[in-house]
């Protein structure tokens, strides 16, 4: 493997692992779909960041794509609460329009900003190799997007090691943790904040859909292997890797975007582990049927 | 300028056939997709969407070829797996729905992305103009493959108005429909069917990212004017069909610009502002109430305090300044205005000539000893019917007077036997 | 415990969910040490109740205070156990997981749990039977099972007040009776436990104390006063019709229930 491989899995494994740990809370919130409207609808914010201050990334337009995010989950909490529009219907309302307006400013501005649909589309993770970060000096550190992964990374993890019994209580029961005196909203929030902020990271190597792959997959996959929590956190780490490695060497088998690929080997891994659980529970079936009364799940 | 009149004047064939042609897709998704709006699977459609790119991707890498009908074959194969898939892991896992949307959307593109990019960097056939499903580009599209389309949307529109009570049914009533011994089973296929039929054809003019667009936005937008589907379904489809319109000019004004975007951007416009002013369900109707039942409240709080110092004086005295009024009852500055507004609008109040004074008119003593009297019969079934404290009833009373209508009246004087005196021993003043 | 303020008020209390009143200007107190039935009949706003009271929705009107102070001043000693419904069992959680959110806390979020907590989630276990299934997996539990393991996350709070939404719903003949049990328990320890029950023939059995309710409070008392056949048929025998007729008008013309004035504190009752 060559070092310019290294670096692509690396940063890929790195993006993989930080959504696949914010997706698992997603999906156990049932906000799958919510995610899916933020990956979508942080776009004109980052386009918009791009045409004012013309560089990818900087605090301000992290932070600024965050509030996008939240922002979003705002605006389909008022067509559906207010406007009394369908919860579904909301969401889709919602994001089809953001990214319409986004995919209208980079087309306006193609020629002015280096960002495209395609980029929009599936990322430009296979270019890492070549986004070199350099000191003043000319000392070369390494691809500038490996740390950024990687800082997103730290910062995920943290997130989900201190917050984890917030987390878990918000999401498994929340009127119990209101009852506590504990914050939902806050948490609620705090919680989408973050997921904004994995998908603008994430955009610029995966887009705006491939995001979701990465949010969805993995964690789904853990779910359906285990039924603890802290195993499924571990084991979507597993996935994660494994769909950045997996992926990169489909797509250069293929020669098809990493993305894509990537995304192609998350499913594959879900639709083994997906096979497997079926197969487990139809042989778990047969003999019970045979000794019909079994007294093992007694109270 | 000139474009706009190049553009509407239609003298082109090219321009007349792509923007009937986009029209038309875009009047027969909208109008099946209201059937996916009604029964909340709109986010479903959203995912075959998605789904139909790998579809479309495989079947130009079998055949070799852009023939529409074979790549729509393809485009079918892959929406109706990526349904089947979605129910088959939300029934037979712990995954629930959402996560299942979003899994098999999400997987499904990529391997459409993957085999696209696969096509485009191996250089396989003519393979120019696939990456036009991404966003949609009406103008690109072929006479041939119009033609093609137009028949399956009319196809489409034809099946739904044959069974459109059916599916109204099995959209509103499902169990019903099961009951009433309608084969659920086979209109459920004929619907999805028809519906994957609509998502693949829209996306020639949307593009697939966009596609959940044209199938929920103009719905939403129709069902805050109406509550009929016949209707709803008309005007989703005008929405639909006048999106594509304006989608296509802006595509045939600046060429580099992606339909998609703009279709939706004018289908969000049209059902943004639907949402605020329908005059039903609409936000600003809702607004407009409120304050209506404000100037409501605070008037009739006015008319109630006059009639309190009339009662206070033995109805001797008749004339009160404003100082008089507030003392008797706190208004904020707004409301007060409001409040005086109202009532010489109605000519309840007279001005007297010495300044500030005011007077109850013959109505407006009318209208007040209304408001008293229903505040007081309230108060009557507080504590009658629903077993309240004298001390604890005034504040829900307060309210409640200002809502009841003339029929409820009635009906609350007839149960409580038309009472004197209130539980607060005040006489009920009743009609003169 | 007796010379100690009522263990739960709730004074004028009016709530709607989406603008439609469900509950109409509830007044009442509770004796501390009674175990107390909410019962009414369904969609009479038992749960709706509850809800207030924890604060989990906000009323239109009205106010409740525990141990006479606000909930924010006495979360400690107030504990809730919602419907077992209302959470989904397939979380990736085992018992014991679920038993320790009890002693979850704002003060400790963000903090281990000590080996006190460890110890008195391990206790409230053992106290319904759960114990030997501490590490199974809460997905795997019957529905008496779960609602057990719901109560003994409430008991690991070691409050002084329990609330508790349809406890005896979906659970075998054995959980009932070792639920009444470790109520009666709960009781010598002088703690109060008020439980909405649908179920109007085992009320008078269950309880010392009943609410009895139909989006009006019809009667709150001992038992023997309030079991009378009058007042069960004025709670089971249908709505006010008046009272439904300004309750869809209220949220069909979006009208405010409590004018603004009213919202917190009581009128001055001139009228």
């Amino acid at each position: 493997m060559s070092l310019e491989s290294l670096y692509i899995v690396l940063t890929a494994g790195f993006i993989a692992v930080s959504c696949g740990l914010v997706g698992a809370f997603l999906i156990l919130r049932k906000m799958a779909m919510l995610g899916d409207a933020i990956s979508h609808a942080v776009l004109p914010g980052i386009a918009l960041a791009f045409l004012i201050s013309g560089s990818r990334d900087n605090l301000i337009m992290l932070l600024g794509a965050a509030l996008v995010g939240v922002l979003t989950t705002v605006l389909i909490e008022l067509l559906h609460k207010k406007a009394r529009l369908q919860e579904d219907a909301s969401i889709g309302v919602t994001f089809t329009w953001l990214f319409a307006i986004g995919v209208i400013l980079i087309s306006a501005y193609t020629d002015n900003v280096d960002l495209d649909q395609e980029c929009v589309l599936y990322g430009e993770i296979a270019y890492v190799p070549l986004d070199l970060w350099q000191l003043a000096n000319g000392t070369n550190l390494g691809p500038r997007p490996l740390y950024v992964s990687a800082g997103l990374l730290l910062l995920i993890v943290l997130f989900v090691w201190r917050g984890y019994k917030g987390l878990t209580i918000s999401t498994f029961n929340p009127d119990y943790a209101t009852a506590l005196g504990i914050s939902t909203a806050l948490w609620h929030f705090g919680f989408m904040g973050l997921v904004s902020v994995t998908t603008v990271v994430s955009f610029e190597s995966v887009g705006a859909i491939l995001v979701v792959a990465l949010m969805v997959a993995p964690p789904a996959t853990a779910y359906l292997l285990t039924g603890k929590l802290k195993k499924m956190l571990w084991l979507t780490v597993l996935f994660a890797f494994a769909t950045a490695g997996g992926g990169y060497f489909l797509a250069v088998w293929l020669d098809g975007s990493i993305a894509g690929a990537m995304a192609t080997a998350a499913g594959l891994y879900f639709a083994l582990a997906f096979a497997y659980t079926r197969l487990q529970a139809s042989s778990r079936n047969k003999p019970l049927k045979a000794t019909a009364a079994s007294p093992t799940h007694g109270a | 300028m000139d474009k706009f009149f190049a553009f509407f004047s239609f003298t082109d064939p090219n321009v007349r056939l792509v923007t009937f042609g986009t029209m038309f897709l875009g009047l027969s998704t909208a109008a099946v997709g209201s059937f996916a709006f009604l029964r909340k699977r709109s986010l479903i459609g959203d995912a075959i969407a998605h789904a139909i790119l790998p579809g479309i991707a495989l079947s130009f890498l079998f055949f070799q070829s852009k023939n529409p009908f074979l790549l729509m074959g393809g485009a079918l194969v892959s929406g109706w797996l990526a349904m089947v898939s979605i129910e088959y892991i939300s029934n037979k896992s712990k995954l629930k729905p959402d996560t299942a949307i979003g899994l098999v959307l999400s997987v499904f593109f990529g391997v459409g992305i993957l085999l696209l990019t696969h096509i485009q960097h191996t250089g396989i056939g003519n393979q120019a103009g696939l990456d036009q499903f991404l966003f949609g580009k009406a103008a690109a599209i072929v006479k041939q493959d119009l033609y093609a389309y137009g028949i399956i949307a009319f196809l489409l529109l034809a099946v739904i108005l044959l069974l459109f009570k059916e599916f109204k049914l099995l959209s509103f009533n499902p169990d019903f429909a099961q009951a009433s011994g309608l084969p659920v089973q086979s209109l459920r296929f004929v619907l999805s069917t028809i519906t994957v039929l609509a998502i693949a054809l829209g996306i020639q003019s949307v593009g697939v990212v966009l596609m959940a667009a044209l199938i929920i936005t103009p719905s939403a937008a129709a069902r805050a004017w109406t509550e009929r589907l016949s209707v709803m379904m008309l005007l989703a489809g005008g929405i639909g069909a006048f999106s594509g319109l304006v989608g296509s000019y802006i595509s045939f004004t600046a060429p580099n610009m992606p339909t998609g975007p703009w279709i939706v951007m004018c289908l969000s416009c049209i059902a943004l502002a639907s949402l605020f002013f329908s005059p039903r369900r609409g936000v600003l109707a809702k607004l407009l109430q409120q304050r209506k039942n404000r100037i409501k409240i605070v008037s009739e709080n006015l008319l109630k305090a006059l009639y309190h110092l009339q009662e206070q004086s033995d109805f001797q005295n008749r004339h009160f300044t404003e100082g008089d009024i507030l003392e008797q009852r706190s208004f904020s500055q707004g409301d007060f205005h409001t409040a005086l507004k109202k009532l010489k609008k109605e000519f309840w109040i007279m001005p007297i000539t010495e300044k500030n004074r005011f007077q109850l008119s013959e109505k407006g003593v009318e209208e007040a000893r209304r408001v008293v009297r229903l505040h007081r019969i309230w108060e009557m079934y507080l504590t009658e019917r629903m077993r309240l404290k004298a001390d604890h009833i005034h504040p829900n009373a307060e309210t409640i007077e200002h809502i009841i209508t003339p029929e409820i009246e009635e009906q609350l004087l007839e149960e409580l036997g038309y009472p004197k005196k209130d539980p607060h021993e005040s006489p009920i003043p009743y009609k003169a | 415990m007796s010379t100690e303020k009522p263990a739960l008020e709730v004074h004028n209390l009016t709530a709607s969910y989406q603008r439609k009143p469900v509950l109409w200007e509830i007044d009442f107190a509770l004796p501390a040490g009674k175990l107390v039935g909410i019962v009414g009949p369904n969609g009479s706003g038992k749960t709706t109740l509850l809800k207030n009271i924890m604060g989990l929705m906000q009323p239109d009107g009205g106010y409740v205070n525990l141990f006479g102070k606000k909930l924010d001043e006495v979360r400690q000693r107030v504990s809730y156990v919602p419907q077992r419904e209302s959470v989904d069992w397939d979380f990736p959680a085992s018992v014991l997981d679920v038993v320790q959110m009890g002693r979850y806390r704002r003060s400790n979020l963000f903090k281990r749990l000590s080996a006190e907590d460890k110890h008195v989630a391990a206790e409230a276990l053992e106290k319904v039977g759960m114990l030997p299934y501490a590490k199974r997996q809460i997905s795997q539990l019957s529905g008496g099972q779960q609602q057990r393991v719901f109560i003994a996350r409430s008991l690991a709070q070691q409050a002084d007040l329990y609330l508790m939404d349809e406890p005896f719903v979906g659970v075998d003949a054995s959980t009932e009776e070792s639920i009444l049990t470790l109520l009666s328990e709960m009781k010598q320890e002088g703690k109060t436990v008020v439980i909405v029950h649908h179920d109007l023939q085992t009320a008078y059995d269950y309880f010392d104390w009943i609410v009895l309710l139909n989006t009006r409070l019809v009667a709150a008392g001992s038992k023997e006063e309030v079991f009378r056949s009058d007042l069960l048929q004025e709670a089971y025998g249908g709505r006010l019709t008046v009272l439904s007729k300004i309750g869809d008008l209220i949220s069909r013309k979006d009208f405010p229930i409590r004018e603004g004035e009213f919202k917190e504190k009581e009128g001055l009752g001139d009228g």
